[in-house]
């Protein structure tokens, strides 16, 4: 399979190319931010009719995700749904897409900002989860360790480029945004550069997972 | 018709003689639609208003009477002085206002309660004024409209939207009449068509075009470079010219042009001439201060770029020096007519080509000058991004009755011919969205009511709509700023060039070298430099392509014997080339290939203009890849495309074939960057992403999301999508230019392949040419790849 791997407090990982992260000792796939029904909720605050595609490109990439690597357990770290009144209207034909992909697996929705109540959907809802030794939240603490969140939606650059990207250093580690209308926050910007250590990489999605020193 | 009193006495008193088309303007001025065409200096902006100074004059008008749009906010200010001066000799009871972007809020809302007798504005702000539900109160009495540089306008956008804006006041104002003032142009119809009331005619009015110009080459001691556009070799000879002139503007074509020969020019200034300089991405209180300078006759020469182009009187102008090929005869022409604002001395001016090339561009411009033979593109319907948004507007004022909304539309020259299906899909689309999903039903932006009206679902959007409203595009130009001594604003990049420096990197803005210290909220912030040489001054600004007319001249004067006209050096170079080669000729498509330095090269002279070139080398080099020829690169110039590769081309011709290439660009045009900043510029004016948004402040950069992910999802789901149709209408005739390979393939009827030893004299500036483009494919990973290693191991992290 390909990606970039490393190690967190221990845990053997892989960073996928796609944005997902894939824990192969205990078969978890876990992504972040998926912020699905974003068009809905810009639609209904008179904001702009977005293009009415994002959920089923989402689903459809995480789909791809969970057949490449047949994870059991799924985390989704937060930001799952633009916000709550986002996932109550999601489409019927999407929450049983949900429903499909949640068959047989473990599904934990971990709560973001953007989604603090829990849904009507399956899968258990928490505010964290510790699995071994790594601890899985939304907004990254500044004391932690093991610890794996989202929330920031970092973006790193190679040659010019800027595109999504995993950072990581000892004590922690930052996921890519996964939802397909989801902006980004580069590596340089100031609340990343006071969460991540000094010696911090980033690992850039793409065609392939590449690893550089973040760029700060 | 005989002016009234007290007119003739202060014509007479300032020792004037009105203008027999100042009189023709009077004499005509209730005819429903004029255009005036009128070189600079020709007091073209008085004949605009006498007709509404004598109306005023007697005091019986109550209201807004005449409404003067310019395109230049400083322009608007700079009409409101001038005619004050008439207004004051005069005594004549008449308010004159102007409004635009930089209006304090409280003037603006008096404005709109009791509104002038004369307003000055541009499109933007009278658009926002017709988004208002009480505009029927604000322009009730309305006579008369006045259109200044109508020219520039129509070509482009904000031209459409003004028509389109002058449609709906003609329905709040029935009997409306409307004036436009135009500089010389190539096709006096074609702009009457523009301005009319469709199906109404509008009358045109030719003012005496004044005396021939007095325009030359300068000639310099030092020969042209081979390539490249700075014209630094000529800075003796400008200097010399400043010094024998009163003031002289010295025009650029790109910004980044006109700061590297700025900075050049000081550094070889040593009596310290006053210089200045002038161009759209300096910081306005710059730019402000050097048109201050300017008008009080302070500074001896400005170096500028299109931002001076148009009708400001700045002053004493007695030189233009136009640096690099002018491009285009019709803004050549305009340019030159900046010198000189008395209408009876011919204007001067001189060109300065910026390489060897460019030297037979200039001949042939001077010579199309000579035969007044101007030239420029037919701009196509009006584009329905800019309808969309005028939707839009009319939702903000009020319900919309879809019939009379089409009605007024179509009495809009630009779309008199818009057909009623490709109008309901522009409803559509601002109603649901026009996606061929239908989702979210219940939060569409329009709502139809029982009567069949269509009106805002939540009216609160109207705030977000109105903030939004213009088709300028500004959203990727990021200000520059010190970052020390209060942070003073310098001007603005390119979001791509800043995103393209480090910390230490050095360039130039307003004529003076600054290092690059970081990236704060959305602001360059940088530092003052003592170096002498910047890393360079990238941000590009438009650049524009050679016209078709001025790539045929070209061509049939490389058909001559012998070149007595072009400097020695030009014509033994042309006479070089037709010995070891041939010359490039009407008909034929001349392409050479020659081993140089390792590689294989292919040479296409199309003369097509450089965007159109930058095309063909991307449609080249992508079936040169599919027939296994291993591309590596190419470069574009207006004349001519340069293909490098790993083997040799033997026989060109199914290269060209038209049908393969049209399919290629369908594929390439797919995932293109040129097509995504199309896109994101037609999705703005229409409506679907908000330039400004109350929230984006507080929300932070996260949250909001590129353009380009929205084009992606259209593509991918949703293709025919009316904003992808758009993008792809606008690309093609814009930044793609495929019009123009076309009408190359119809022009030539053969190919004349060259299998040369060596690089050819007419190939050779293409090498120091700027602007390689890599092919992408393989070659790009690796040397990615490549780069992250490298990273990793100077970090200490490998």
């Amino acid at each position: 399979m390909d990606g970039y791997a490393f190690t967190l407090a221990g845990a053997e990982l892989l960073a996928l190319p796609s944005g997902a992260l894939y824990w192969p000792a205990q078969g978890l796939l876990c992504v972040s931010d998926l912020h699905l029904g974003k068009a809905e909720r810009m639609a209904r605050r008179a904001l702009s009719p977005l293009p009415p595609y994002e959920t089923q490109d989402t689903l459809a990439r995480l789909e791809e995700a969970l057949e490449l690597t047949g994870a059991e357990t799924v985390v989704c770290l937060g930001d799952s749904f633009d916000d709550d009144a986002a996932a109550r209207a999601l489409p019927p034909k999407d929450r049983l897409w949900i429903t499909t992909l949640q068959a047989g697996r473990r599904w934990i929705w971990i709560e973001g900002n953007h989604d603090p109540g829990p849904v009507d959907l399956g899968g258990e809802h928490l505010s964290e989860l510790a699995l071994g030794p790594l601890t899985f939240r939304h907004i990254a603490e500044t004391a932690a360790r093991g610890e794996v969140s989202g929330h920031y939606h970092p973006k790193a650059g190679l040659r010019g480029r800027w595109r999504p990207a995993f950072l990581y250093d000892a004590a922690r580690l930052i996921l890519p945004a996964f939802g397909t209308y989801t902006g980004g926050l580069r590596s340089d910007a100031r609340e990343l550069r006071a969460l991540m250590a000094p010696d911090a990489r980033a690992v850039l999605t793409g065609e392939t997972a590449r690893v550089i020193p973040m760029p700060r | 018709m005989t002016l009234p009193a007290p007119f003739p006495d202060w014509f007479a008193k300032r020792g004037w003689q009105i203008h027999p088309h100042q009189q023709e303007m009077l004499a005509r001025k209730d005819e429903a639609a004029l255009l005036l065409i009128a070189p600079t200096g020709g007091g073209k902006t008085l004949a605009g208003f006498l007709p509404t100074l004598v109306e005023l004059a007697d005091g019986a008008h109550k209201g807004l009477h005449t409404l003067y749009i310019s395109p230049l906010k400083a322009l608007a200010a700079d009409i409101r002085r001038n005619l004050s001066t008439p207004v004051e000799e005069m005594a004549l009871p008449i308010r004159i206002e102007d409004r635009t972007g930089d209006t304090s809020y409280t003037v603006k809302r008096r404005q709109r309660a009791d509104p002038p007798h004369i307003l000055l504005t541009t499109p933007e702000s009278l658009a926002l004024l017709l988004s208002y539900e009480d505009a029927p109160r604000i322009f009730a009495g309305l006579k008369r409209v006045v259109v200044d540089e109508i020219h520039a306008l129509a070509e482009s956008k904000r031209g459409d939207q003004l028509m389109l804006a002058l449609a709906r006041l003609d329905r709040l104002c029935p009997g409306l009449r409307r004036v436009g003032l135009s500089a010389t142009v190539e096709d006096p119809p074609a702009l009457a068509h523009f301005l009319a009331r469709h199906p109404d005619p509008c009358t045109i009015l030719q003012a005496d075009p004044g005396p021939e110009p007095d325009i030359s080459m300068l000639q310099t001691e030092a020969a042209p470079p081979w390539s490249g556009g700075g014209g630094a070799y000529a800075i003796p000879e400008v200097l010399d010219e400043i010094r024998r002139h009163r003031i002289t503007l010295i025009f650029h074509n790109t910004r980044a042009q006109a700061e590297i020969f700025f900075h050049t020019l000081w550094m070889a200034n040593d009596e310290g001439l006053p210089i200045g300089i002038h161009h759209g991405s300096l910081d306005r209180q710059q730019r402000e201060r050097v048109e201050k300078a300017m008008v009080q006759g302070r500074l001896r020469a400005v170096v500028c770029t299109g931002s001076l182009d148009l009708g400001i009187d700045w002053g004493d102008v007695d030189l233009v020096i136009q640096v690099g090929a002018p491009k285009n005869v019709k803004r050549l022409v305009q340019r030159i007519g900046r010198a000189n604002h008395r209408y009876s001395a011919p204007s001067k001016a001189l060109l300065v080509p910026a390489n060897r090339f460019e030297v037979v561009e200039c001949v042939a411009a001077l010579e199309a000058v000579k035969d007044n033979d101007l030239d420029g593109d037919p701009r196509g319907p009006g584009p329905r991004d800019v309808l969309c948004q005028q939707i839009l507007i009319a939702a903000c004022s009020g319900p919309i009755d879809p019939d009379a909304l089409f009605a007024e539309v179509t009495s809009a020259g630009p779309y008199a011919a818009l057909t009623r299906p490709d109008y309901d899909a522009c409803l559509d689309f601002v109603a649901t969205g026009g996606y061929a999903l239908r989702s979210y039903d219940q939060w569409q932006r329009l709502k139809q009511r029982p009567d069949g009206q269509w009106q805002l679902r939540d009216p609160r959007a109207a705030q977000l709509i109105r903030m939004n409203i213009g088709t300028i595009q500004d959203s990727d130009t990021l200000k520059v700023r010190m970052k020390r001594g209060g942070g003073r604003a310098l001007g603005e990049v390119e979001e791509g060039f800043a995103a393209s420096l480090t910390p230490g990197d050095t360039f130039l803005i307003g004529g003076r070298i600054v290092r690059y210290e970081g990236l704060r909220e959305l602001t360059v912030e940088v530092s003052r430099d003592p170096g002498r040489k910047p890393k360079v001054a990238v941000f590009s600004g438009t650049k524009f392509a050679t016209s078709t007319q001025l790539s045929h001249r070209i061509l049939r004067m490389f058909r001559q014997d012998s070149w007595p006209e072009l400097p020695a050096a030009t014509a033994e170079w042309l006479a070089l080339q037709r010995e070891v080669s041939r010359l490039p000729q009407p008909g034929r498509l001349l392409v050479e290939s020659f081993p140089h330095d390792g590689r294989q090269h292919l040479v296409a002279y199309g003369f097509a203009g450089r965007n159109a070139m930058q095309t063909l080398g991307l449609l080249l080099t992508k079936r040169m890849e599919e027939m296994g020829l291993a591309p590596l690169g190419f470069v574009a110039t207006d004349y001519a495309t340069l293909i490098w590769g790993l083997d040799a081309v033997s026989d060109p011709g199914p290269l060209f074939d038209r049908t393969a290439l049209r399919e290629g660009l369908e594929g390439w045009l797919a995932g293109n960057a040129v097509m995504k900043r199309t896109f994101r510029a037609s999705a703005t004016i229409a409506g679907l992403i908000n330039r400004v948004t109350p929230q984006a402040r507080k929300s932070g950069r996260q949250a909001t999301f590129s353009s380009d992910i929205l084009y992606d999802t259209l593509h991918r789901y949703d293709p025919d999508h009316l904003l992808m149709q758009v993008t792809r209408e606008e690309a093609m005739r814009g930044l793609v230019d495929f019009g123009r390979i076309e009408e190359m393939l119809d022009r030539i009827n053969g190919i004349d392949h060259l299998a040369l030893s060596r690089v050819t004299p007419l190939a050779a500036p293409l090498f120091l040419e700027v602007g390689k483009v890599p092919v992408e494919g393989e070659g790009r990973a690796r040397l990615e790849e490549a780069e992250a290693e490298r990273l990793m191991q100077e970090a200490g992290l490998a």
